[in-house]
Order: structure tokens, then sequence, then C-alpha cells
């Protein structure tokens, strides 16, 4: 249970951060480029493990609260010259509006139900970002210009298109995520949301008021899911319209279905598991979705908790 | 002395059917007070009333001189009425441990905010109910009758003053039952007991007084030796002398 083994637990997610930081040396090129993708992505998949894992409310509708960190940092550089860390800043902010606003009207609903409504605002969302293409540049997207992704901080400059630059914000986004999921769900209130989840009836009944509680993971789960979708405006360049689409709120669901839904590592390795599998099999045919989806059917057959959520059953019952 | 819960005029409809019919009900603190009637004569939905589950079609509910008519349940748990479900429905994948710290972390809110703190309040409320060499199992592996024990220590934990118990001995030995009415017995020294029951024996024994209910309303209320002579209520139970 999560009351033991606090220092074990500290231990094995700062031994992951240090993992990959000695990667950034050591990787190729090409590797390297894509762990900073993985990395941001990643903090996606958290950001919706927030929500489903611990609090299970299965939401198809988190591409809207990427996206609205992707277009608010993205229009903020690009059609208000904004610098990058207050480009940042206005990811996250329209990501805690967009968020609020759903989650109190999502919220009403529950199950089956809630999928839908979530479903439905991100297509709705979607077709507002196809619908104003003059600013958002529509199906086409946009490219964040090269000179505008500077970070200055006094007298330097960091320049995010510099590979290494951009794997070690990347980096860095990812550990601050993950230390403060971390937190979160050791803390009293990780515990209410679990508690909700098992049975939210009692938990009412236990002196809890659910419905704030909810709302709040909803804001928690949105702000994380913008972040990530700012830090990859900025760091790779591209703001584009299909980040929104329902592929990208399926996506999050199946990487920590993979990785395990309520592990705190569970995200990461869903990710990095998912992206893998494509990169070496697409090396090989052109069927490769073919052979994803022959390994997704193995995975849940043999390992319905998901990857690390089938070692935390099996042999390591201590990971948070 | 002042109740410390009176209902006035307290009713519930269910589509056609009126579950609980204009009931006007007190209770003294420090009480134990059982509540029996047949099966379908309203108590679990009377309780649910006072507990907040489910909302008054008609009346009004006052908890220790203030109206909570309109409070949502979690409201009234935090201003001291607890309640324990008749279906046995703790937290099967979280530890014992886990499923009484959750009660136990919002008591010590305003309290000490110390990790000991709450620690101890669990460890309390595990020992009174006899589970404490169990809190690290999964409550999903517990036998029943101790199920029905964390329900128990769930709602301790929540220092409340109104303790509602929804049928606890159901599904318990003999010698488990026992047990149960000495604790109910060390509870009710700093809190007030209502209790609905089936169980006669049990009845008999702890209840201070009791409550009859028949068809949504009040049949009888009394001492226990009062109501066992009364013959409203056991034909009631037995139905009428030809």
């Amino acid at each position: 249970m999560s009351e033991a083994s606090p220092a074990k637990a500290y231990a094995l997610h700062l031994g992951v951060i240090t993992l990959l930081f000695v990667l950034s040396f050591l990787l190729p090129d090409y590797y390297h480029g894509l762990l900073a993708r993985i990395m941001v992505l990643a903090v996606f998949a958290m950001g919706y493990n927030m929500l489903f894992g611990y609090v299970g409310l299965l939401s198809l509708g988190h591409a809207m609260f990427f996206a609205a960190g992707l277009y608010g940092a993205g229009l903020a550089v690009i059609q208000l010259g904004w610098s990058v860390p207050a480009a940042f800043a206005a990811g996250l902010g329209c990501g805690v509006v967009v968020s609020l606003v759903i989650g109190l009207l999502a919220l009403r609903t529950t199950g089956v139900a809630f999928m839908i409504v979530t479903m439905m605002f991100a297509q709705v969302f979607y077709l507002l970002i196809l619908y104003f293409a003059t600013w958002t540049g529509g199906d086409q997207g946009m490219v964040v210009p090269q000179p505008a992704r500077v970070l200055s901080l006094g007298a330097t400059s960091l320049e995010l298109t510099n590979p290494t630059v951009r794997y070690m914000t990347a980096l860095g986004l990812f550990s601050i995520v993950l230390l403060v999921t971390l937190a979160i769900v050791r803390s009293r209130y990780g515990r209410v949301l679990v508690a909700i989840r098992e049975n939210e009836e009692r938990t009412k009944m236990l002196g809890y008021d659910t419905f704030s509680n909810k709302l709040a993971a909803v804001v928690i789960s949105g702000i994380i899911c913008a972040a990530s979708g700012a830090a990859y405006a900025l760091l790779f360049g591209y703001v584009g319209s299909s980040f929104a689409s329902v592929q990208y709120s399926i996506l999050p669901l199946l990487w920590v279905l993979l990785g395990g839904a309520a592990t705190t590592l569970g995200p990461l390795i869903g990710t990095l598991f998912m992206y893998y599998v494509i990169d070496i099999t697409s090396g090989y045919t052109s069927a490769y979705l073919l052979i994803v989806g022959i390994a997704l059917i193995l995975l849940v057959l043999f390992f319905p908790k998901g990857i690390l959520g089938s070692i935390r059953q099996r042999w390591l019952g201590w990971l948070p | 002395m002042m109740p410390l819960l009176t209902t006035k005029g307290l009713s519930r409809d269910f589509g056609g059917l009126r579950a609980v019919d204009n009931v006007d009900f007190a209770l003294m603190p420090g009480e134990i007070r059982a509540v029996i009637g047949p099966n379908g004569a309203g108590k679990t939905t009377f309780v649910s009333l006072v507990s907040g589950r489910i909302q008054p079609s008609a009346g009004m509910i006052v908890f220790d001189g203030t109206d909570i008519t309109n409070l949502p349940a979690y409201v009234r748990v935090r201003q001291g009425i607890a309640y324990t479900f008749q279906i046995t429905s703790v937290y099967a994948n979280l530890s014992v441990y886990a499923n009484v710290a959750l009660p136990a972390q919002l008591t010590q809110r305003h309290g000490s905010h110390s990790k000991s703190a709450i620690q101890a309040a669990v460890m309390t409320a595990l020992e009174r109910t006899g589970l404490a060499d169990r809190a690290h199992m999964p409550a999903g592996q517990l036998s029943y009758g101790h199920q029905r024990l964390l329900e128990v220590a769930m709602g301790l934990a929540l220092k409340p003053r109104l303790l509602i118990l929804d049928e606890p001995t159901q599904g318990l030995a003999d010698s488990e039952i026992d047990n149960f009415i000495t604790l109910v017995r060390e509870i009710a020294k700093n809190a007030t007991v209502l209790l609905i029951e089936h169980n006669m024996p049990v009845v008999m024994q702890l209840a201070d007084r009791i409550t009859v209910f028949n068809a949504g309303r009040i049949l009888a209320e009394g001492t226990p030796e009062a109501i066992r002579d009364n013959a409203a209520v056991q034909e009631a139970y037995l139905g009428t002398a030809p």
C-alpha cells in the first residue's frame, strides 16, 4: 500500500529521471529526438492517467486539453508575438479555463454519458479550430517560426530548436510533472480520489464533497495535458488541428492502458512502448499497424492491468 | 434536555408509494434507539432521509438545533451524523488501514495535521473493533463478519455524535453478535446510536427505547418491555387473530 516505503518510491522515480538524463548523452541523434518527443507526450499521458487511472473517469475528449495548451501557446507566439515563458503560461491558462468549464458541465454525467459528453465537446473544439482558420491556420496548422523559439534568461538565450536544449527542457517538464503526480497520489487528496473511483456513494457518506474533488481532478488533469501541448508547440514548432482530433483523445487512453492505469510511471512506459513498436515494425512492413494491433491484443490478454500494473500485482506491491 | 435529532412531518414518496409517511420522531442524546418493523415498513428509507442519502418529499429534519433538511449528505457527515451501510460497502481493493484512514483524515483536518495523528485515530478505531492485527489486509479478503466490523470502524473514525447502524448484525455468527453488543454499548458512552435491527434478542438487550415502523408510519414507541407487550405491534408482526 501507499503508506509503505516512501523512500523507495522516490528513489525509483529519481532513478528514472537520472537514467533519462544520462541517455541524452548516449543516444544517437534520431532516438535522441524521438525520446524528447516521447517525454512531452508522456506528460499528456500522465495528465490523462490522473483522471482515468486515479478517479476512474474515462474521458474521450482529452485532445481538447492538449490542444488548448498547443493553440494557447502557439497563437500567443505567432499572432501576439509573446515570449516563450509568457506563451507557455498562456497555454496553461487556456488549459485551466477549458478544463474548468468542461468539468462543470461534463461532471453532471458519469460512465458512458461522460465519455460521450467529453467526446462531443472535443469535437466542437476541433471544429472551432477549423472554423476560425484565419487565425488558427485551419487544417494546415501553423509553424512556429524559429526566431520566436528562443528562451531568454537574462544575458543568455537558449535556442529551443537545439536538440540538447530541447531534450533537457522536455526532461525538465517531464520530471516536474512526474514528481508532482507522485506527490498528489500519495497525499490525502490522492486517497480521496481513489476512494471516489472505488465507491463514490460510500465516499460521500464519509463526509467528502465528491463533485468538488472530481472537478479539481479534471482541472489538474487539464493543466498537465495543456502543459504538454504548450511544450509541444514551443519545442517542436508545429501547431496543427490533427492534435485536436479524436485520435489524440484515444492515444493517451491507449498509452495509459498499456503502461498501467493508476501507476505513476505507467504513462511513460506505455508511450515509450507504443512509439518503439511503431518505429521498429514500420521499418519492416507498411502494414505495421496490423502488428501494433496484434501486440495490443496480446498485451490485453496477458497483462490486462498494463505493463506496470501487472508487475505491481505480481511482484512489486509497493509501486506507487 | 433538548433532543439531538427531531423530524417533523417527514415524508418520502417513491412514485405512488409513500415509503415514509408524516413521521414525527425525536431522539435524545446518549440514547440507544432501535428501529424495528416488518419488511418494507420504511426503516431504511427513514434513516436514509436522516443521513441525507435521499431527499424528503415533505417535512423537516433538525439535528442539534439546526435545520439540516436541505444540507447535502457530506455536510451532515461533517456535522456528526455517520451512516453505516446495510449492504457492506467497504473499499474491497484498499487495505483495512486505508479504509479507516479516509474518514480519519477528515476528522483530523481541523486539529493536528500530522501523519501520526491520523495513524493514531485509525488504530484506535481498529482496536475498538478488534481489527488492529488485520490492518494491512485488503478489505475484500476479510470475512463477512469482519467486513461488518470494518463498516463500524469507518463510522467510529468519523467521531460521530449520531451513529446510524443499518442492520449491523445481519449475517454475523452468534459468537460475533455477543462481541458486537459489547461494542455498541461501548460506542454509546460517547455517541447516540440509532439502530435498525431484525434480531430481536439484540434489540431487547441493547435498546433504551424502541420505535416500531409499519407501512411508513410510527406504530408504537417505548421501552423494550412496553413494546413486547403492545398488542398493535404483535398484530403488525404476526397478523390479526381470526
